[in-house]
């Protein structure tokens, strides 16, 4: 045990996710050892960041302002949302340039074994969004929703509540992301599981 | 030293463990429940992690570590993930009957365990199937793990005297029926097809349950739930989120 800040520090770091004694107390005196002026930055951007963040009134994405900057972009096709279960994922998605849409940040998954049911997450903002009572009602119907949640079990579940909400929304085309194999993967060591949704969502190529 | 192991076993959750891996507890056939770190599983081109969920009934290798097991191999027996998943009220019934079975069995108690992992696999075998309310097999899991772990509610006959029944009043804090004498404050009066109906679900009598009408399964579902949590003596997480949509 260390005397005072020094110890404080390292109990701090050491709540941090996927940071062991270890690492805190590594951290701790790198930080100890580094510039002030360093220190100071760093001080200022974890302070910037509780202060100036917010959730996107739209899609619940964080941004800095009250819409993100996906949201706040007019190129973009309003009448798509994806919707993923938390803000990494929309950066997940958008590192592949393949989508022009809008999304929806549900805040989580279904999972009632850790106590997190419907209410806890943002399905009735994204209700609302598609009844066009939403903050972004001036922008036209939404034509589709492409499901984008986690291929585990608490994302297959949480898929499959939307969709039985979502079957009744008029003109509204529901889809959900592919699943199969990996690119660069060889086929012998595809588990069962991931090789029967491959099967079972193949595609015509002729 | 660490030693190779191999068992047969039902996932009942998975937790996060740093960048990629996962803790996965097992309730395992010969070993009891066990807690396992299976590395690299959240990564999009692992092997395994498919195979590791929960609901699943899978076969695994694993070697003991100084705080947990790790899992080296991984073979699915029965894939029932996928079937309880497609469908949102079989999904909150498996994750109660997955918390219930975690919380009866401790990592310590290994011999008596047999029972729940037996019950346990009937249960998500039948919930993945679909062969029948969702509602009656979560039911009649928990007053059979109930039962097993010696909290089964008297039916037949009064909890304090054991006075031969019927009888017209539960009392969950009682341990089931009572009878007038003994009837403490606070029992309720459930109907005869009540008590019919806990009794054909604690026995596997499954006639008489399927032909039981929704307003007698919810009082039975309410029943079963208070008198579970009542001996526990803790609220389980996933029950108030159980979707009840009997179809008698």
């Amino acid at each position: 045990m260390f005397e005072g800040p020094v110890q404080d520090l390292i109990d701090e770091l050491g709540r941090l996710p996927g940071v062991g004694p270890k690492s805190a107390q590594r951290i701790a005196f790198h930080l100890l050892a580094a510039d002030a002026a360093d220190v100071t930055r760093l001080q200022e951007v974890l302070q910037k960041v509780k202060e100036g963040v917010q959730f996107c009134e739209v899609c619940g994405n964080v941004s800095e302002r009250e819409r993100c900057r996906y949201c706040a972009d007019a190129r973009r096709d309003p009448t798509i949302v994806c919707v993923v279960e938390e803000p990494r994922d929309v950066l997940a998605v958008e590192r592949t340039r393949e989508f022009k849409g809008r999304y929806h940040v549900l805040g989580g998954a279904l999972d009632p074994l850790g106590g997190i049911g419907p209410d806890a997450l943002r399905i009735r903002e994204l209700l609302a969004r598609l009844g066009g009572t939403g903050p972004a009602s001036d922008e036209g119907d939404i034509g589709e929703v492409i499901i984008a949640t986690d291929p585990n079990t608490e994302g297959e579940a949480t898929a499959t509540y939307l969709v039985r909400l979502l079957k009744d929304f008029p003109g509204l085309s529901v889809t959900r992301l592919a699943s199969g194999l990996p690119m660069g993967g060889d086929l012998e060591f595809a588990d069962e599981m991931t090789l029967g949704r491959a099967l079972a969502g193949r595609r015509a190529l002729s | 030293m660490s030693t190779l192991y191999r068992d047969t076993g039902v996932v009942l959750r998975v937790q996060k463990l740093g960048e990629a891996d996962r803790i996965v507890t097992l309730l395992t056939r010969r070993c009891g429940k066990i807690r396992a770190v299976a590395k690299g599983v959240r990564r999009t081109r692992s092997r395994w992690g498919a195979r590791l969920e929960p609901f699943n009934h899978v076969d695994v290798q694993c070697y003991t570590g100084r705080s947990l097991d790790v899992i080296t191999q991984c073979q699915t027996l029965d894939a029932f993930g996928s079937g309880v998943v497609s469908d949102y009220a079989r999904y909150t019934a498996g994750c109660a009957i997955l918390e219930t079975a975690d919380r009866l069995v401790s990592e310590e108690g290994h011999g008596d365990s047999l029972r729940v992992y037996l019950l346990l696999v009937g249960a998500v075998r039948a919930l993945a199937g679909r062969e029948r309310d969702a509602s009656l097999i979560l039911d009649a899991f928990l007053l059979r793990a109930m039962s097993h772990a010696g909290w089964a509610p008297s039916i037949t006959e009064c909890a304090k005297c054991a006075a031969p029944g019927p009888h017209r009043a539960f009392s969950v804090q009682g341990g089931g029926a009572v009878c007038d004498v003994c009837r403490p404050p606070g029992s309720v009066l459930p109907g005869p097809e009540t008590f019919a109906l806990l009794d054909a679900l604690l026995h596997g009598d499954w006639p008489v349950a399927d032909a039981a009408d929704a307003p007698t399964r919810r009082d039975t579902s309410g029943l079963v739930a208070a008198h579970l949590q009542w001996h526990m003596e803790r609220q389980l997480r996933s029950l108030p989120l159980v979707e009840r949509v009997s179809r008698p």
